[in-house]
Formats: structure tokens, C-alpha cells, sequence
């Protein structure tokens, strides 16, 4: 889908890019990494054109991009920046709708398009869509920034280090979030981080790059366990255990952030709605200042529950809680041996982080064996 | 006399607001261009700068050895005069949206045009409006010397009243003058606050 031959650029005498070469197939989610100047950004903008380079070639589709218009061939290619870029003079609908606009769609279109979109990560049309981007959350400009390049449906996204100024749980989510738009769209990303966590979260390959130079080219397991560099190494950190190669995993790298939570005040009533309506059989309930307080399954509310009662009253701890620093076995051995079919793990500060059921475990355990299943 | 007067106000105003008009478009096409053209910027902001520096008088006694007597050279005077604040600001304001918006919307695929008329002139209109009322603002003083040049406008009043040292007769025509920057300023200045918020 995206081809680079010998790709090379300098800026005056020193040589940025240093004759790159790599194949990227269609519907891969591609994590570029590396050390802050190792070329990623000159990489990633070489690809949309905003860098030429001076040398190589590069082919999307098979066709050398310097044969497009690049104006023309920047509206087939999604792009998100770090400092997210939505206009401050446009609503999000605006902001969304630039490239259909741009490629004439009619307006009827548009609409849709900005609709659809905003469903897809449950911003109502009717609450958002004539928001300035100022009267956002920074997540959820973050949000429309990515929506904004999905708006004419690109076949590629170009993103770079999209989520690197967001806090960590924003972070989470929309890791999430990304991960499930590009498998359900079928979306080639291009993704520039220099978090080693969030490389080995998305990737379906990571790219390590220093000096201008690919270090290693290979999926995310395989980098785990043979790192081609001490570099690359340092990178892995704390997934690594020391030097014997077997990568050390903790609690959080398992985790399913997307938890169906309520506060200790609602009710019986909207606690049984929740839970229909997410076709889920227990709740996480949190205290007034969101730490975690206990779990409510539908069985105790259909025996014990009264209608117009608190949930309060019917949260149990029968449920382990693990740290998301714990290491991945001893949380994998807390669930085994525990009742409930799922452990919470939580963040530092008491609050929730997301959870480790029997099936993400079961996944995360044949991803070790045998690769990405899905 | 209250007929002179507003005579004299009318005429004041039409002769600035067309003087001022012209500017704006000359102005900001001259600023965009020295945004787009950048060996080109450095000229075209020193050409405003020293038309400014010309002493108004001596600009327009220059100007009617060309144009002759009357309004129109009054109105090439002011227009010449205004440029500056107009051009620079236009510049200063394209050059500094910030360069991830730059980025992002040649990323996005707008062409140059495009980008100058949905990104870069919006973002930076504030300051560009700000240059236009302080070019509005100097005009309004600086047309009264058009009585000089035999044009219209609150000048002819104040002239009067000093031939004829009648204290009444200048500040007659002087107060308007005031008045009217005053209230322009004031407006603009609201206007120009509203403006930036949708910018930042
Ligand atoms: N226009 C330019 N002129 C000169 N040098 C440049 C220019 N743009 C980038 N560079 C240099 O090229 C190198 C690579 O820059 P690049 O932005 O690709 O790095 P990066 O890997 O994205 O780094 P970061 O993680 O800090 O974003 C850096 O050393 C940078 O200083
Ligand atoms: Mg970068």
C-alpha cells in the first residue's frame, strides 16, 4: 500500500533521513518510534507530501507520489497533528467537514458524514456538532481531530503523536477508541509516538527508527523478544525483564478500559436499565470522588433490590482488585482463583483503570502464543 | 451655521471612509502579498513605513503638483497615509497563525487560496481590523489639513474661525473631529474584542 525506496532527505548538510526503505500493507496499523529527532515527523510528512525528499522514491498503491497533485493527493490521506489543529474560527461540524467540502461532496453529505462520525465516538450530534473547539475537553478536541481526518473516508491516516499531550486515562481511551475505529473502517494508520506503551498497545508493526536509520522493523512480539539493539532495549524498559528477553507484563497491558461504572447514589432502577442496555450482568459502583467502592451484579438487585433504592446499599467486594502495576501473573493467578469471572485493577489513586476478564485473558495469553487473534 | 456644520461633518466622513476603504484593499492585498512573496516583504513593509514618515503636509503638498486642488487629492493623501498601519498588521497577522493550523491545513489538502481565505485571513482578521481603525482614527485628524489643498471636510471650518480668530468657529470644527475618533475608536476596539475570541 505504501512503499519507500531509498528514501533520503538533508537539510543543508546534515542528512535527516538516511535512505529508508519499507513496505506497508493495506489495513496495517503501522507505530513509528524512536528518540526525539530520529526522523519521524520527516517521515510520516514525507508520505502526504508537506516534506520532499531529496532522494528515493515513494509508492502508495503502486503509483509514485510525485506523479499526484499533492493538494489533490493530501485529500485521499487523513493527517493528525499533536497540537490536534482544529480551527478555532470553525464549529466541530465545520471542522469536520473540511475534506468533503474540499472534494465538493453536497452538503446533504456532509451532514451525514459529521453525524456518523460523532456517533462513532458517542458525541451527540445535537450537543457537539456547533461547539467551538475552545469549549471542548482536550480529549474530546483530540476526538474531533481524528474524526476530521476520517471525514472523506482516506484509506490512510497519517497520525503523529496524536494523544502525546492528553492525560493518561484520556490516553487509554482513545487508544481504545482508535484501535477499534481502524479495525472496523479497515484503515492503513501511520502512527508516530515515542511511548513504547502505546506502540505495543496499537501496532500491528513497529518501526524503530535513530539517526535517520530503520533499527528494526518487526511486529510487537517479536521486538519483545528479540530486540535488535541496546536502544531498543532501553525503549522496552520496563516490559523487559533483565536481559533474558522473556518481556515482563504487568496487569495494565491486559486490561479492557471500557468499564460500565455508576456512583454509589444511583438507582436500582437505572443500575437494571445500564445494565440491559450494555448487555452486561454486574456494575463497578464508585464513591462520590470516584474511587472504587465495590461491584453490584444483577442477581443481588433482582433479590435484595427494592425499586428507588440506592445502589450503595447492594455493593459487594467479593471482587480482587489488583494494581495496574502488578505483574501480569499474579493478577492472571488472582482471577483463576477467584469466584467472580473478572478482577478490577486499579489506578494508584483508588480510582478504576479497567478490568481483566476470563476472555481478555484468555486473548492476551494467545497473543503470547501465536500472534495477534482476534 | 448648524447647516455648514453638518455639511462639513458629512463631507469629513465621505472623504475618510472612501480614503480609508481604498486603503484596506490596497492594504491588504499588499500585506498578503508580502506574506506570500518573501523576498518581496521587507520592500513592501519599508515603502508604507517611509510613506508614514513623509510629514503629512509635505505629502500633500507633493501630491498637488499632481493631482491639483480639491478632494481626490486629499483622498490619494490619506490613502497613502493609512496604508501602513493596514499593511503591517495584514502581515504580522498571516505570519503569526500559528504554524500547526498552517500545517494542518495544508495537510488536509486546501490549496494556497483556500488556506489564505478559510484559515489564514479569518485567524488573523482581529489584528487586521485593528490596523484599519487605527488607520481610521489617524485619518480623521489628518483630513482636516485638507483645507490646504482646497478639499472639503471639517478643516474648512477651523480655518475659518481662524481667520477670523473666532474661538466658537474652531472649536466647532475641531470637536467633531474628536468626537468622532473617540467614537470610532471605541466601537472598533468592542468590535475587535468580540472578534478575537473566535480566533483564539
Ligand atoms: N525545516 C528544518 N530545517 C532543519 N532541520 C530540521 C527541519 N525540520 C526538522 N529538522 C531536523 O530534523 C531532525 C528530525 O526531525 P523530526 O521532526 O523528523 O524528528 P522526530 O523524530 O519527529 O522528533 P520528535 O520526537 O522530537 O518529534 C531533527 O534533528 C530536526 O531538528
Ligand atoms: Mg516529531
Amino acid at each position: 500500500m505504501i512503499k519507500f525506496q531509498n528514501v533520503s532527505k538533508c537539510y543543508g548538510h546534515t542528512a535527516i533521513l538516511k535512505n529508508i526503505s519499507f513496505d506497508i500493507k493495506q489495513g496495517e496499523f503501522v507505530v513509528l518510534i524512536g528518540p526525539s529527532g530520529c526522523g519521524k515527523t520527516t517521515t510520516l510528512k514525507t508520505i502526504n507530501r508537506l516534506i520532499e525528499p531529496d532522494n528515493g522514491k515513494i509508492f502508495i498503491d503502486g503509483k509514485d507520489i510525485t506523479k499526484a497533485n499533492p493538494v489533490e493527493l493530501r485529500r485521499t490521506i487523513g493527517y493528525v497533528i499533536q497540537q490536534i489543529g482544529l480551527f478555532p474560527n470553525m464549529t466541530v461540524e465545520q471542522n469536520i467537514s473540511i475534506v468533503p467540502k474540499l472534494l465538493k461532496y453536497p452538503k446533504q453529505k456532509c451532514q451525514e458524514i459529521v453525524q456518523d462520525l460523532l456517533a462513532l465516538v458517542d458525541m451527540p450530534y445535537e450537543e457537539n456538532a456547533h461547539k467551538y473547539p475552545t469549549e471542548l475537553s482536550g480529549g474530546q478536541q483530540q476526538r474531533i481531530g481524528v474524526l476530521r481526518a476520517l471525514a472523506a473516508s482516506p484509506p490512510i491516516i497519517l497520525m503523529d503523536e496524536p494523544f502525546g499531550a492528553l492525560d493518561p486515562i484520556t490516553r487509554d481511551s482513545l487508544q481504545e477508541e482508535i484501535k477499534r475505529i481502524q479495525k472496523k473502517l479497515k484503515k492503513t494508520i501511520v502512527f508516530v509516538t515515542h511511548d513504547m506503551d502505546e506502540a505495543l498497545r496499537l501496532a500491528d508493526t513497529i518501526i524503530f527508527m535513530n539517526n535517520g536509520k530503520i533499527v528494526q522493523m518487526a511486529s510487537p512480539e517479536e521486538m519483545l523478544q528479540n530486540p535488535a539493539d541496546s536502544i531498543i532495549k532501553s525503549f522496552l524498559g520496563k516490559h523487559m525483564d533483565n536481559g533474558n528477553g522473556v518481556p515482563k507484563l504487568f496487569a495494565e497491558d491486559f486490561m479492557k478500559t471500557k468499564v460500565f461504572k455508576v456512583p454509589r447514589t444511583s438507582r436500582t432502577l437505572e443500575c437494571i436499565k445500564l445494565m440491559s442496555s450494555k448487555d452486561v450482568n454486574s456494575l463497578v459502583v464508585l464513591n462520590d470522588d470516584d474511587t472504587y467502592l465495590g461491584t453490584v451484579s444483577i442477581e443481588d438487585i433482582k433479590a435484595l433490590g427494592k425499586p428507588g433504592k440506592e445502589i450503595a446499599e447492594l455493593v459487594t467486594n467479593d471482587v480482587i482488585t489488583v494494581s495496574r502495576k502488578e505483574g501480569a501473573q499474579i493478577a492472571f493467578d488472582k482471577l483463576l482463583s477467584s469466584k467472580s469471572n473478572y478482577v478490577i485493577v486499579l489506578n494508584d489513586n483508588q480510582t478504576v483503570a479497567g478490568l481483566i476478564t476470563r476472555t481478555s485473558m484468555a486473548k492476551a495469553l494467545g497473543e503470547a502464543l501465536w500472534g495477534e487473534v482476534l | 451655521m448648524s447647516g455648514a456644520l453638518l455639511e462639513g461633518i458629512l463631507e469629513h466622513m465621505a472623504i475618510v471612509s472612501i480614503a480609508v476603504l481604498i486603503s484596506s484593499v490596497l492594504g491588504i492585498i499588499m500585506g498578503i502579498i508580502a506574506y506570500w512573496v518573501r523576498f518581496l516583504d521587507s520592500v513592501i513593509l519599508w515603502v508604507s513605513e517611509v510613506l508614514q514618515t513623509i510629514p503629512s503636509l509635505a505629502l500633500l503638498a507633493l501630491l498637488m503638483i499632481i493631482f491639483g486642488l480639491g478632494d481626490i487629492t486629499m483622498i490619494v493623501g490619506l490613502v497613502l497615509y493609512a496604508l501602513l498601519p493596514i499593511v503591517s498588521n495584514t502581515y504580522t497577522g498571516l505570519k503569526n497563525v500559528s504554524p500547526h493550523l498552517k500545517d494542518a491545513a495544508r495537510g488536509m489538502g486546501m490549496s494556497k487560496m483556500q488556506r489564505l481565505f478559510k484559515v489564514e485571513i479569518p485567524l488573523s482578521f482581529p489584528l487586521i481590523f485593528s490596523g484599519i481603525k487605527i488607520a481610521l482614527v489617524n485619518s480623521l485628524s489628518v483630513a482636516v489639513m485638507g483645507v490646504l489643498i482646497g478639499a472639503n471636510g471639517l478643516g474648512t471650518i477651523i480655518y475659518r474661525g481662524i481667520q477670523s480668530r473666532n474661538m466658537m468657529n474652531i472649536l466647532m470644527g475641531a470637536i467633531p473631529v474628536v468626537i468622532m475618533a473617540l467614537v470610532f475608536d471605541f466601537g472598533m476596539s468592542k468590535i475587535e474584542k468580540k472578534l478575537i475570541k473566535r480566533t483564539k
